[in-house]
Order: C-alpha cells, then structure tokens, then sequence
C-alpha cells in the first residue's frame, strides 16, 4: 500500500532543512521497501516544528517534527509510516492546541493542500468566492466587501470596499488591480506563506477585484527576497489561464482578467503603494503626492485599487461565506480574523490566525512560550521597522486597531517581534534611523536628513556624547519628521524611535562603556 | 579585502544581449525594471556601459535609467563572487544574535557588506527581512535560504559555498 506523506516546500521550511528531510525519507522509505507518495503543501505556520513530517494513516495526518535528515532512519524504522509512536509524534496538527485554538479563514487551505493543485484547491473551497461575485455582479460584490467590516491588512487598515467603490466610480476606461506582494517588514511573513501555500487564494482575490471594479488587468508587485514565492505563483498564475480562470474570459463569464507579476528590486519604500505604482512603471520609487489616490489616478494614470496579499487572499472568504459571517469574528471596528505572525526572540514562533482580540501577552506566552533563550522578554516590536515598542507595562494591550493606536503603537501587517532582556534599546533606537536613512526616497527633508542627523545623534549618545542634548535634539527631529515627511516612511521612523526613548529610558541614561 | 576590481569593459556579445533584452520588452508598459532584472540575471550585474544602450532604446536620457539603476538596491554595478551570501540585518534577526553572525560572517571572510573576498568566491550582501524570521537569524545563499543560523553553521555553509577558511 502506498503512504502518502506531506513535506512543507514553504521557504521557512526549507531553511530549517525539509529539503533534506524529504530526501532522507525517499531514501529511507526505499531501504525499507516502503512505498511512499511525497506530496509538498505550504507550511502550517509551526515554524518551531519545522521540517514537519505529515503521514496519511486511514482520516488523519499524523504529524512528526521537527524532523532532521538524521531523524528520519530511527523513525521510519520506529513505525513512523504507519504513524506509531515517538517521542517526535506530534498526532494531527489540526488537534494540537497550538493550531487547534486558531481561526483560520484566510489561512484555511495553507500547508493542507498541494499549493498547485488546482483540484486541491477547488475540493477545499476554492474560487466559491469567485463563482458568486460572477453571480451577484459588481455592485454587490463591493456592497459586500463594504459589508464585511474588511480593512487592508498591509498596514494601514484602510476598509477595503470604501476603496474600492472610489475606483468603481471612476469614468469608464482603463482600470487595474495591484496586489502589493512587496512584504518589507521585519517580522512578518504571512503574503509570503499564502504565495507559496496557497497561491489561488491570492489569484482568486485578485480576479474577484478585477470582476467588482470592472478591471481586466491585474499586477502582482512581488519582492526579489521571495524567489520561492515567484516560483509557486508563476506557475498557479499558468495554471490558472490554462484552466480558464484567468483569461479573455474568466469562469465562461465573457469578463476578461488577466495577472502579470512584476518583481521589486530591494526597495523598502516601493511597498508604499505610491512608490509602488512609481515602481511598477519602470521608475525610481519616489513617492506620489497625493491627491489624486491611486484609486483616482493609479497605475499608468488609471483608476488602480492597491491591496495587500493577505487582504486579497481574504476576499474569497468573504464572498464565499457571506459579509455578516465574516464580521462575526472580532470586535469593535476589527472585524474579521487577523493572521499574526510572531517572530524574533520566541520558543514558539509561527503564524496565528484568529479573530481580533488576542493580547500581546497571550501571543508571547500561549503560543510563543516565552523567549527562544529563556531569557524574560523586555520588548516587542509591532507592526515592522516604523512600528513602536512595548514594554512588558502594555503587554495585555489587544492586538486589534484602535487599542493599539490608543496607546501609540500599530498593528501594520501584523509581525510581533520579541527581545529579550540582553536587548540595547538605544542600539535598537538608532537602527531604526539608519534603516530610515537607508531606505529614504530623498523626496523630502525631514525624513532624508532628520534621519541621518537622528542616527548620528543616537550615535553619539551610545558613546557618551553630550547625551541630553543629543537626547533633546532626536526627540526635535523626531517631531518633524512625524509633522512635515510626505509619506508613512518617515512619518513614522520616530515610532519606534520615541517608544524606545520614553518607554526604556534608562538606556539612553549611561555614558561610554554602557 | 578587496571589493571587485573593476569591471572589464563588455563584449560586443554582451552588448547584443543587451539590445535583445531591451526588444523582448520594448513593448510592455513601464518596462525598465523588468529590462534590467533580466540584464541583471544575464550577466550577473548591470554595467555601466549598458545603461546608454537601453536609454537609446527607450528613449529615456541616460541620467534617467542611471537614477534607476542606483535607486534599487538589487542592482549591482559590478560583477558579484560565484556565490552571494546574503545576511539578514533587519529587527526579528537581530533579536536572535544576528549581529554577533554579521560580525562574524565579515571576520572569517575579511570582507565587509557589497564586498567581495579576493578569491572571488563570495559576495557579502546585507538584506533586510527574508520572511524568514520565526527561524532567525536568516540567510540566503543564491537563493538557497538557511534559518537558525549559528556561526558554526555558517562556517559550513561557507566552506560548502567554496570559500576557504582566511589565511
Ligand atoms: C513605508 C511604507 C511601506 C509599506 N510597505 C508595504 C508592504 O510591504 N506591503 C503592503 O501591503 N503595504 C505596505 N504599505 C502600505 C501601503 O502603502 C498600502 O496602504 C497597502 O498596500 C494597501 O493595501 P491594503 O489596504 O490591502 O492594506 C507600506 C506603507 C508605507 C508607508
Ligand atoms: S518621508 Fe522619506 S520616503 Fe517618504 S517621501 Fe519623504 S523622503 Fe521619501
Ligand atoms: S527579520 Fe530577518 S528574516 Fe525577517
């Protein structure tokens, strides 16, 4: 009898050696006269067992992991084909606590399924969405985006249907759906694992776009770090116009839409969506000033919607399961579940999706279990290089909008990334200026010279220089910038910057030889 | 030690690769970036000597595909080692003792960030955020990714990649 046995392709899989491990079992299954299948899914989001070795045996996947190449001898001799004990045996995933207490809407199919398995896809709900956007046409598929409390998950949390319905009310003509693939922040990863686990969640989001705005071309601006993620969704893209779901006429629908992905080039700023579109054009990505939006005047001058991958990906659950279903999770003006992704200095780092509401705490202890060096965690940072810290203080903060911009933090994209107590929060201070600097488009002064000046004076304090002043002066440059940058880069660089400050002061306090 | 020496002049072979690359995608829209990602993949830089010839052929004035060229920090302007080694710089790496491998990814190589070593074997390169970071600290090598990497793990990496040990 043939076992099926499911090993991750996800990048961060990779990293933590599934290549290997999927190697080492060929061979071992071979030496044991075994006769296995291996099929690839997306990753489960458990980084922290990783490679993670998922064996068919009658209803269930039963789980190993993490497993090495060295483990996989001992365990396919152990029983591990027929899913027996071990100390690695983990059951199945969907009953461990670690996933069994998430709600996965966006990430239902992610590490279930064969990413590029159109069948897959469709057996587990796939273009459902899709099919009743076709049905109830345009209007109503924005009514109920509208509807669905939906906001953009890259990182401004702009409700998605308002935009849209601005861009279906531009006159006729040339429009285009963009799907920001370009995922800069430290911390997060979730566009990534959608791409690579799930790659027809993020063309079916995009096509339901295409159908509710009346757009016939779709852009995926996708970071050059993600070569695995290109691979998986180039080839979905392929598969999916063979198919007839991209194309001169999409599902028999007679509507055209068609999707082409265009590569970044290590450029921070470029995942701002009027740098972006600057970008996408061919051009140096300097920002845009707005008015018009993007939704007025976008792409090559047309009516362009802008939307991250997760909030793209979100769509067909939205559709699928109706507006009022999707509202049903979270709470006050969060609707919907957020995948969070927790990251840094953890014991249990991975992807969290669930209804907003979760506190910082819950996250870094339930899930996290503590710091990966058993060391107390002494910060976080939210929401990528512009978002704030917290201290330990504010760690029962809910991850959700409104209470974390309440006490001056953000969510973004949804990446936590915890410290543990060895950090140097003036060191930590600084690199936020120097990645500032590093990353400015020059368009504007107080973000292409406040953020040098403030990495010097951070410098200078680290090295007992003058300190109050030099304390003084960031916190004078950080007030213009968050006053008079042109865009979020440099209007928010002084987040984490003045969070540091405020919040673990006594950093900044000694002189050389701290 | 050393950061490339500087680029030999191109063949006319390359040049009419590069003139083939500019006509594949003359005719998409904004078609710039995609011309010189493909110079880039080709020729494993984007040489000064190319720039004029895809400004003639867009019709843009040199300065203009030059300030792309520099904008973005993927292109290089001189050939890279045989490999890439790309470090991760950015927070969620940093948490996890990433600066300690950055220190020591520049000491056993003797090179620092957009170096390469005098062998001609490795290209440092600082990046920021490989999606990796529930596995930092992070690595890439071509495009092969490492999470959790320890220096130790990094020597062998290294020493895999061909890159002997600093004499
Ligand atoms: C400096 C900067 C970087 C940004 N980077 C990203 C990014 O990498 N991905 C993303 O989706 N949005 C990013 N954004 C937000 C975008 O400008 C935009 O709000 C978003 O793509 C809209 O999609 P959404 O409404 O679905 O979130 C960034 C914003 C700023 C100011
Ligand atoms: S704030 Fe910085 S990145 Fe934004 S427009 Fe000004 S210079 Fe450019
Ligand atoms: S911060 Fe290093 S991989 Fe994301």
């Amino acid at each position: 009898m043939t076992v099926t046995v499911w090993i991750s392709r996800d990048a961060g899989a990779l990293a933590l050696g599934a290549e290997a491990t999927a190697q080492a079992l060929v061979a071992a299954a071979r030496k044991a006269g075994s006769d296995i299948k291996l099929r690839r899914n997306g990753s489960r989001g458990l980084y922290w067992l990783e490679p993670l070795v998922e064996v068919e045996c009658a209803a269930d996947r039963i789980a190993y992991g993490p497993v090495t190449a060295q483990d996989v001898p001992g365990l396919v001799e152990k029983g591990m084909l027929r899913g027996e004990p071990h100390p690695l045996r983990i059951g199945p995933i969907e009953k461990h606590p670690w996933f069994a207490s998430q709600q996965r809407l966006t990430f239902a199919r992610v590490g279930r399924i064969d990413p590029l398995d159109l069948d897959d896809f469709i057996a587990h709900g796939g273009f459902q969405g899709l099919r009743r956007a076709l049905e109830i046409g345009s209007l109503a598929t924005v009514n109920e985006v509208v509807e669905s409390g939906l906001r953009g998950r890259g990182g401004a949390a702009f409700p998605t249907g308002i935009k849209w319905q601005t861009v279906l009310k531009q006159p006729a003509g040339q429009r285009y759906i963009t799907c920001n693939a370009d995922e800069g922040d430290s911390g997060t990863f979730s566009d990534r694992m959608l791409m690579e686990g799930d790659p027809f969640s993020v063309i079916e989001g995009m096509t339901i776009a295409g159908v509710a705005v009346g757009a016939t071309r779709g852009y995926i601006y996708l970071r050059v770090e993600y070569p695995h993620a290109y691979q998986v969704m180039s080839t979905a893209i392929g598969a999916a116009r063979k198919a007839g779901y991209l194309g001169a006429d999409v599902c028999g629908s007679k509507l055209a839409f068609d999707i082409e992905i265009r590569l970044g080039a290590g450029a921070y700023i470029c995942g701002e969506e009027t740098s972006m579109l600057e970008s996408l054009e061919g051009r140096r990505g300097e920002i845009r000033v707005r008015p018009p939006l993007p939704a007025e005047k976008g792409l090559f001058g047309a009516p362009t919607v802008v939307n991250n991958v997760v909030t793209l990906a979100t769509v067909p659950v939205v559709l699928a399961a109706g507006a009022a279903a999707y509202r049903d999770f979270g709470q006050a003006k969060s609707r919907g579940t957020l995948p969070l992704q927790l990251a840094g200095n953890v014991l249990r780092g991975g992807l969290v999706e669930r209804a907003f509401g979760l506190t910082v705490r819950e996250l870094l202890y339930d899930y996290g279990g503590g710091s990966a060096s058993g060391r107390p965690i002494r910060a976080v940072q939210i929401g990528g290089p512009l978002g704030a810290y917290l201290p330990e203080s504010q760690f029962d903060t809910p991850l959700e909008y409104e209470a974390l911009s309440a006490i001056g933090a953000m969510l973004g994209h949804g990446g936590v990334v915890a410290f543990d107590d060895t950090v140097d929060m003036l060191e930590m201070a600084r690199y936020a200026m120097e990645f500032c600097a590093h990353e400015s488009c020059g368009k504007c002064t107080p973000c292409r010279i406040g953020s040098v000046r403030g990495a010097e004076a951070l410098g200078n304090i680290a090295r007992g220089i003058n300190p109050e002043g030099n304390f003084s002066l960031v916190e004078e440059l950080c007030d213009t910038m968050l006053q008079a940058s042109l865009c979020g880069l440099g209007g928010m660089a002084p987040f984490p910057v003045l969070s540091a400050m405020k919040h673990f002061r006594e950093d900044f306090r000694q002189g050389p030889g701290r | 030690m050393t950061s490339a020496a500087a680029p030999k002049p191109i063949s006319q072979a390359q040049k009419d690769e590069v003139l083939a690359i500019v006509a594949r995608h003359k005719q998409e829209p904004g078609p710039l970036i995609e011309i010189l990602h493909d110079v880039q993949r080709s020729m494993g830089y984007v040489p000064a000597e190319a720039v004029p010839l895809i400004a003639g052929a867009l019709n843009l004035s040199r300065a203009e595909v030059h300030g792309v060229v520099t904008f973005y920090h993927h292109f290089r302007s001189a050939p890279h080692g045989q490999k890439v080694l790309r470090l991760c710089r950015a927070e969620a790496c940093q948490s996890m003792n990433g600066r300690a491998l950055e220190l020591h990814a520049k000491q056993r190589l003797g090179i620092g960030f957009g170096e390469t070593t005098a062998d001609g074997a490795i290209t440092l390169e600082a990046v920021y955020c490989l999606g990796l970071c529930a596995c930092s600290p992070a690595a890439m090598i071509d495009e092969e990714v490492h999470g959790r990497v320890t220096p130790e793990h990094l020597d062998e990496l290294l020493k895999r990649a061909g890159a002997g040990a600093k004499p």
